[in-house]
């Protein structure tokens, strides 16, 4: 039981968060790359001013999937390194923590272009 | 001859919201919803499965990140992400699967441009926004968090 409130959860939260994106798209202009990096600044935004860390409590993957815990880790990363390095954490910290995510994301695109041929329009 | 006024861009664009059927942005917004959701969910068992084989709580998230990234340029590669986004708009977009997507669509698209500047380059047409104010960002909000950390 416990399990499925978890995956309800998840779902619902990822699910909204997704719907604030299709507001966009539907009610603004904006395209896709001025959705992605809102949605990045309101995370690192949303952290620091302390509303983020308790929707990633309360959702865990519905709120850190979405580009807006993109922006968290960017934020929590910050802040776990000023406190251990002093001021040189505030440029450490942001990559340090999505370091993975943005690796993967260039080695494996660059590979992909390589491999795969693109569909003709 | 009679003198029509034509509807200025906005009024037309009135007309044309008042005239679109309700039902076809319900629709959007139910694709967002359970697309958007779904991948969530495949984070979250992805996560699950982290935890299973040993990550810890600070690399979980990592693993789950790198996963879903990996499996964002591999639907994007094999063109099925394409087909997701058509469906889905935003579902597909919001996650950082749809980060991913945004890499590697453009570096398959002008990988004809050569290495360089095809696809080395238009890997970070929307990549490149993305770090830049979200980096920028993180930095500015690190220098807020040292000052109320050390000098206040």
């Amino acid at each position: 039981m416990e399990n499925i409130i978890e995956i309800l959860k998840v779902f619902i939260v990822g699910g909204l968060i997704c719907c604030v994106g299709q507001a966009l798209i539907m009610y603004t202009n904006l395209t896709t790359a001025r959705i992605l990096v809102a949605f990045v600044v309101s995370g690192v935004l949303l952290t620091a001013l302390g509303f983020y860390e308790p929707l990633i409590d309360f959702a865990g993957a519905g709120a850190s999937v979405p580009l807006t815990g993109f922006g968290y880790s960017l934020a929590k990363g910050v802040e776990e390194s000023v406190k251990e390095l002093g001021w040189i954490g505030i440029f450490t910290g942001g990559i340090q923590n999505t370091a993975a995510g943005i690796t993967v994301a260039i080695f494996f695109s660059l590979m992909h272009a390589l491999i795969f041929k693109p569909k003709s329009k | 001859m009679k003198n029509f006024d034509l509807p200025s861009e906005k009024e037309y664009k009135l007309i044309v919201d008042k005239k679109t059927p309700g039902s076809k942005k319900i629709k959007g917004f139910l694709r967002a919803f359970w697309v958007g959701g779904v991948i969530c969910l495949i984070g979250h068992f992805i996560g699950q499965f982290g935890e299973w084989i040993g990550c810890t709580q600070k690399t979980v998230s990592m693993f789950t990140a790198s996963c879903l990234v990996y499996l964002g340029t591999l639907f994007t590669g094999i063109g099925i992400y394409d087909k997701i986004g058509k469906y889905a708009g935003a579902g597909s977009i919001v996650p950082i699967t749809g980060f991913a997507n945004s890499m590697c669509a453009p570096a398959m698209e002008f990988r004809r441009e050569g290495m360089i500047t095809g696809i080395g380059a238009k890997l970070f047409t929307i990549a490149g926004p993305v770090l830049t104010y979200g980096i920028s960002a993180s930095v500015l909000y690190g220098f807020i968090f040292w000052l109320k950390e050390y000098v206040l």
